[in-house]
Parts: C-alpha cells; sequence; structure tokens
C-alpha cells in the first residue's frame, strides 16, 4: 500500500544523508562517509569532501530505481552516484561553477530518457532535454541537499516532457500537416542553376576583364563596375574625362568579343 | 536535428548557465515558508480583533457548536492548504499532497451546513441587514486577495512544476483564512444565503488566485532564468 506523501514528514526520507556543513563543502557523516573513505583506500590523496565526477560518470547517471535496474561506474551503485550528485549540487548551490557543470551534464540522458518514456520525436525530446536545464536551473535554490537528488530531478523532467506535449497540443489546433504544400512552395531566391550560371558568368567577366589593356581595365573597373562618375574617375586617375570615356567605350567593345559566345565571333 | 548537433546545443546551453551561475541559499522547508505567510495572516486578524466584538463572538461560539466548528475548520483548512501549496511548489514533492486540507475542507463546509439548517436566530446576535451578504462576499474578497497575492509571491520564489494546482491551494488558503477572520467582525447568524454567498466568493477567490498564479508562474522557464 503507498504511503501518504505526508507520512514522510516525521521520518527522514529513503536514502537521505544529512550533510554537515564545513566552509563551502557539505561532508557526509558516519556511514556514508565510511563507506567513501574505503572506496578511496587505494588512492594518493585522502578523500575529498567533494569527490569530482568524471564526464563519461556524469552522463551515465540516468536512473533513480536502483531495484529495478542497477548501473555499475566502477564500484558505485545509483545510490552512491545520487549522494554524489547531492553533494555536486550543494557545491553548485555555493557557486561551484564546475560542480554544477557536471550536474547539468548528468541532467542530460535523464530529461532525455523522460522525454522518451512520454514518446517524443527524437527532436522534440532534446527540446525538452532543454527546457529541463533551463528549469534545472531556475530551480536550483529549491534543491534540499538533505533529500536525494534523483526524485527532484526526475520530477522536473517527467513534468518538462508532459509541458511539452501539451504545448505540442495548443500549437497543433493552429498547423496543419501538409508535406505537399511545403514542397511545392516556390522558393522566393534564384534556383540552383541560376546560382551556378551567375557565378560563372562573374568569373568569366573578371577574366575577361583582367586581360584588357590597363588604360581600359581602369576605366572599366572604375565607371562600369565601380559605378563611379567620369569625373570622380578623372580625378582618380588623373586622366582627362575624355580619355576615359574613349577608354570606357573600347573596354566595352572588347569584352563584347571577348564574352560572346564562339560561333558569334 | 542530428545527436551531434543536439550534443552541441546542449554543451553550449551548459556552458552558459554555468557562465551565469551565481551562489544561491537554499530555500526553506515549505512549512516553515507557509508559517511566514501564517504568520502575516495572523497580524491581519490581531488587527482586526481590535475592533471586533470578542465577548459577542464567544456568546455566539458557545452557543452554537457547529459555529466553532466551522471557523476550526476554516483555520484548519487554511494552515493545510497553505502547507500542500508549499510543498506542491518545490520540485520532487508529491502532488498527492494537495489532498492534505481535504478533511479540513469537509470539516467547514460540513460544519457551515449545519448551522444554516438550524432554526431561529442564535441568541443574542444582531438580525441581518439586507445588504449583509454583499458586505460579506465583499470583504472575503477583499482580505482573500492580498493575502493570495502575498503567497503567490512568495511561492514564485520555489519552481512550482504545477502552477494551477499550487495556485489554486494558494487561493483556498487565502480564501479560508479570509473567512475565518470574517468570524472575528460577523455580528449576524448564518443563513443558507450567507454560506452561498460566502461558497461564491471563496470560489471566485480561487479561480482569482489559479489565474494569478499561472500567469506568475507559467510554463516558459527560458523567460525566468536566472
Amino acid at each position: 500500500m503507498r504511503k501518504p506523501p505526508w507520512c514522510t514528514l516525521f521520518a527522514p526520507a529513503a536514502g537521505a544523508v544529512t550533510p554537515v556543513v564545513a566552509g563551502n563543502h557539505h561532508l557526509v557523516p558516519g556511514e556514508a562517509f565510511a563507506r567513501a573513505r574505503t572506496q578511496h583506500a587505494h588512492d594518493p590523496q585522502p578523500p575529498s569532501p567533494v569527490p569530482p565526477v568524471s564526464t563519461a560518470a556524469a552522463a551515465s547517471f540516468s536512473g533513480f530505481r536502483p531495484t529495478l535496474r542497477l548501473w555499475h561506474i566502477g564500484a558505485m551503485t545509483d545510490e552512491a552516484q545520487d549522494r554524489r550528485l547531492a553533494m555536486l549540487m550543494a557545491a553548485a548551490q555555493a557557486g561551484d561553477r564546475e560542480s554544477y557543470q557536471a550536474v547539468l551534464r548528468a541532467c542530460v540522458p535523464v530529461a532525455a530518457a523522460a522525454a522518451r518514456r512520454q514518446g517524443h520525436a527524437p527532436d522534440a525530446v532534446d527540446d525538452v532535454v532543454q527546457e529541463v536545464l533551463l528549469t534545472v536551473h531556475r530551480a536550483l535554490a529549491t534543491y534540499d541537499p538533505a533529500r536525494p537528488f534523483g526524485p527532484w530531478l526526475q520530477s522536473i523532467a517527467s513534468r518538462r516532457a508532459v509541458d511539452a506535449w501539451r504545448r505540442h497540443g495548443r500549437a497543433g489546433g493552429r498547423e496543419v500537416h501538409d508535406p505537399d504544400a511545403y514542397l511545392a512552395h516556390a522558393d522566393s531566391a534564384p534556383d540552383a542553376d541560376s546560382q551556378a550560371y551567375a557565378g560563372f558568368r562573374s568569373e568569366a567577366l573578371r577574366a575577361a576583364v583582367a586581360r584588357l589593356p590597363a588604360g581600359q581595365r581602369e576605366a572599366i573597373e572604375l565607371i562600369g563596375l565601380g559605378e563611379k562618375s567620369l569625373e570622380e574617375a578623372a580625378v582618380v586617375t588623373g586622366r582627362s574625362k575624355g580619355a576615359l570615356k574613349v577608354n570606357f567605350h573600347r573596354a566595352i567593345k572588347a569584352l563584347r568579343t571577348l564574352m560572346a559566345p564562339a560561333g558569334d565571333v | 536535428m542530428s545527436d551531434l548537433t543536439a550534443d552541441a546545443s546542449h554543451q553550449r546551453l551548459i556552458a552558459r548557465l554555468g557562465a551565469e551561475l551565481r551562489p544561491v541559499a537554499v530555500l526553506p522547508a515549505p512549512w516553515k515558508r507557509a508559517a511566514l505567510w501564517l504568520a502575516a495572516a495572523l497580524w491581519f486578524g490581531a488587527f482586526l480583533a481590535i475592533f471586533a466584538d470578542v465577548p459577542m463572538l464567544r456568546a455566539r461560539l458557545m452557543a452554537t457548536p457547529d459555529m466553532g466548528f466551522a471557523e476550526l475548520g476554516a483555520v484548519l483548512t487554511a494552515v493545510l492548504a497553505a502547507v500542500a501549496a508549499f510543498q506542491t511548489s518545490v520540485p520532487g514533492r508529491s502532488p498527492h499532497w494537495a489532498w492534505l486540507p481535504a478533511p479540513a475542507v469537509l470539516l467547514w463546509l460540513g460544519a457551515s451546513t449545519v448551522g444554516c439548517l438550524r432554526l431561529g436566530p442564535i441568541p443574542g446576535t444582531e438580525p441581518e441587514s439586507p445588504m449583509h451578504p454583499a458586505v460579506c462576499a465583499w470583504f472575503l474578497l477583499m482580505v482573500a486577495l492580498p493575502m493570495a497575492f502575498l503567497l503567490i509571491a512568495m511561492l514564485v520564489r520555489a519552481c512550482p512544476l504545477r502552477p494551477a494546482l499550487t495556485a489554486s491551494l494558494g487561493g483556498l488558503a487565502s480564501a479560508a483564512a479570509a473567512a475565518a477572520l470574517l468570524t472575528l467582525i460577523h455580528p449576524f447568524d448564518a443563513t443558507a444565503e450567507d454560506l452561498l454567498v460566502h461558497l461564491a466568493a471563496v470560489i471566485a477567490a480561487i479561480l482569482a488566485t489559479r489565474l494569478m498564479g499561472n500567469r506568475r508562474m507559467g510554463l516558459d522557464p527560458s523567460s525566468r532564468a536566472q
């Protein structure tokens, strides 16, 4: 029989560890700390109050049902991992960014699993994961390090997965699934052939301009391509407007010849 | 979104959230925050008691135990609904906390209904004025809504995952507290009409609080990221 939730008011939560605050660190007293010390017995360094969690270990954290599933990370069980993440959360609440990012990385697979359990498509799963990360960020102060971390995270993940369905349902009323209309929609941008041809023409023009005599090339670059007036081009080159005009017309004529298709020449 | 793109996007978000991290103080336990809100309600009750006719109130409660039970039910509803609202506002707490005020609500409604079935007025009470139900409803709303506003402001500090449920519980707590305070200045015997008007005002207060809570504690976490 399921116990009403307020029964836990007078009993410690399962797996809960009361932390002892020492500076910015939360030490695990009693048996839990002794167990942690045994695990680190072969380590050259003494056990740290907040043991580091590798990215791989954090990413492997994905369940809070030790009776159904055991995720072995070295000699650690879910319970130990939960305790470790609880300590990391306590450090994150004190402002430790590395601990915080390790916790957030550990949240990703849990959030993804919750979204998949709710039947979300793969692209929607990523949206749910991001919503969960944002909610964890916002709810950081609500986590009590004396309580297990798993149920706290699991409740956020499941709720956000359900919320995503609700949002999807609301949007579904306004959006129509019509793949044919999507595929038949004309793109206002030039198509790939036009773009390739335009690129080819500009390359050909550049090559043709490069083959012109220096005076003509200067005139076509300033007046034709640079869109300067005869007066401005005259100031830049130091030549007369008449000379520039003659060079420009000769350049146009030469380009026509150079860029004309082979049969037209 | 491919797995690699998704992973990169998660990593970017994690890096951004990590950069935004500031030390935070752990929120006090829900019952402590509920006690704080109840203390504010109690302070308001103490203020109203200055204007209340306490000997008459005592006489009424002695003459009609059902009224005493109704008052006890309203007070218990306010306390338990406030605790339930704060509990459900914290992630990881069961939504079944919402049932906590149910027995008190039954006591409150049951005892109030029994009071309406009584024949004849309570000895020593004044006759009811025609405007009385409207004044009662006005009082209930004017007291319940500011208390609900304060409660929502306190609840927003947590991260209610079920804003509608949490806000409704907050509305129930505020309305029950207002009804309990109403007894202090209620110099009339309760009638069926009274009860209906009280009920309508309580429901209106709950709905208004729910609406207010949904607006303040809505679903979009990105807009409220720290």
